[in-house]
């Protein structure tokens, strides 16, 4: 085994002024964008679900200036990785441009990746404040029944695994708040 | 087949996620241990086509330039992205924004007293080749004040966000400038624990790569992790 001779460069903050790098279109500077809240790019066949929520503080304030991104599979419970296809697991958003600081992405409910595993969503975070970008992951509450049988999920004590799993709301939408800190502290990942 | 997990994140080179002194961090970061799940690490990760992106989006003096060029130092940055064996990475897409010259972002939310450069938006995005290489063109950013202790000032740097080969091999930074005086006030550079680490994040001076009559060179290696190789794989 070849051994590692180089170090990983050290990360640091994407501080309070990305929106007219990471997310132009979203907030209507004159670049183009990759990735947006949509990961639809042509209304085909599926489920179109909208996932929502925000990113609080320690004091429950939520953050304006936070930026999310998701990674999943699409309906069949494959990674697409091709940005030409017309669904993309990938999609990014920042809190800054709806009223409310929610973010909010319009995609399609993922397929099971694995036996084990139940249908979700992957999750990195970044704000001013974080040095590090964080890693967390969402299921869905209606899927209780591969919820149970989650490899990764039942790793989780049993508070902190609902704070993982996303409020169905209507049939479209699902509400999955983030709590960088405090009393409903989400689970971030060490991967 | 069977392929090696992803090497873990190395915090002996990255920031702590509490850092006081960089006073925002200290409501915005858990409380708790992160948990470690291996598992995790084997999602792939989105791939990148050059047809996705124009030629022009990695020149930051053109790709915003409506009747004069931007105003400031010309430069250029250039670097090649690797893991942590050497080997190149392909095909990485590399996002960056900054300051204009003056030290004056775009974003609106921004209040620095410092004038806007019409033709000057501050983002870029590029590909790494196949050797893992990297170029942009840009104006040097200045310095710009902010509000985390009397006086503060961030050293001049541009905003980094790189996709590596997998949805863990993700790396957000900011590149700074050799010689920068401000560094030993800056919390959210000496926010990395070893002076190696904080090294690396600065860019070399580079007679060789300067071209003449037009631009000073900036070297900026990135790593990203690796993966150990796995010989026996069938």
């Amino acid at each position: 085994m070849k051994k590692n001779t180089y170090l990983q460069t050290p990360s640091q903050t994407v501080g309070p002024f990305f929106a007219y790098g990471l997310t132009a279109k979203q907030y209507d500077y004159p670049f183009p964008s990759l990735f947006s809240g949509n990961l639809i790019k042509n209304e085909v066949h599926g489920k179109v679900i909208i996932i929502s929520g925000k990113v609080y503080d320690g004091q429950g304030i939520a953050l304006d200036d936070a930026m999310v991104e998701i990674w999943q599979a699409d309906l069949q419970g494959k990674y697409r990785t091709n940005l030409n296809d017309d669904f993309l697991g990938f999609g990014r958003m920042g809190t800054g441009s709806n009223e409310d600081r929610s973010f909010e992405f319009k995609t399609f409910k993922p397929g099971k990746v694995e036996k084990n595993l139940a249908p979700h969503v992957n999750i990195t975070v970044f704000a001013r404040g974080m040095l590090n970008h964080l890693f967390t992951r969402m299921y869905f509450s209606d899927e209780e029944e591969d919820n149970q049988k989650d490899i990764i999920l039942n790793q989780i004590d049993p508070l902190s695994r609902s704070n993982l799993i996303a409020n169905k709301v209507d049939d479209q939408n699902y509400r999955f708040d983030i709590f960088l800190q405090g009393e409903h502290e989400t689970v971030f990942f060490d991967i | 087949m069977s392929r090696s997990p992803w090497n873990d994140r190395d915090w002996s080179n990255h920031p702590d996620l509490i850092y006081p002194d960089y006073k925002s961090t200290v409501l915005r970061n858990p409380k708790k241990p992160l948990l470690k799940l291996d598992k995790i690490k084997q999602i792939p990760a989105p791939k990148f086509q050059t047809s996705s992106l124009r030629t022009i989006d990695a020149d930051l003096t053109l790709n915003a330039k409506k009747d004069h060029d931007p105003i400031g130092e010309r430069i250029i940055v250039l670097g090649k992205v690797k893991d942590e064996y050497g080997r190149p990475v392909p095909d990485c897409l590399i996002e960056i924004w900054q300051a204009n010259s003056a030290g004056r972002y775009v974003h609106r939310e921004e209040i620095h007293d410092a004038p806007l450069d019409p033709n000057f938006l501050g983002a870029g995005m590029t590909l790494t080749d196949q050797n893992g290489d990297y170029k942009f063109t840009t104006i040097k950013p200045g310095s710009y004040p902010w509000g985390n202790h009397q006086n503060a000032w961030r050293p001049a740097h541009i905003h980094f966000s790189l996709l590596g080969r997998s949805f863990v091999d993700r790396l957000v930074t900011q590149m700074y400038f050799e010689g920068d005086p401000l560094f030993k006030y800056d919390p959210i550079f000496n926010s990395i624990p070893d002076e190696k680490a904080k090294d690396r994040l600065v860019a070399k001076f580079s007679i060789d790569q300067t071209i003449p009559d037009f631009a000073h060179a900036y070297i900026f290696d990135i790593i990203l992790r690796g993966r150990e190789a796995t010989p026996m794989e069938t």
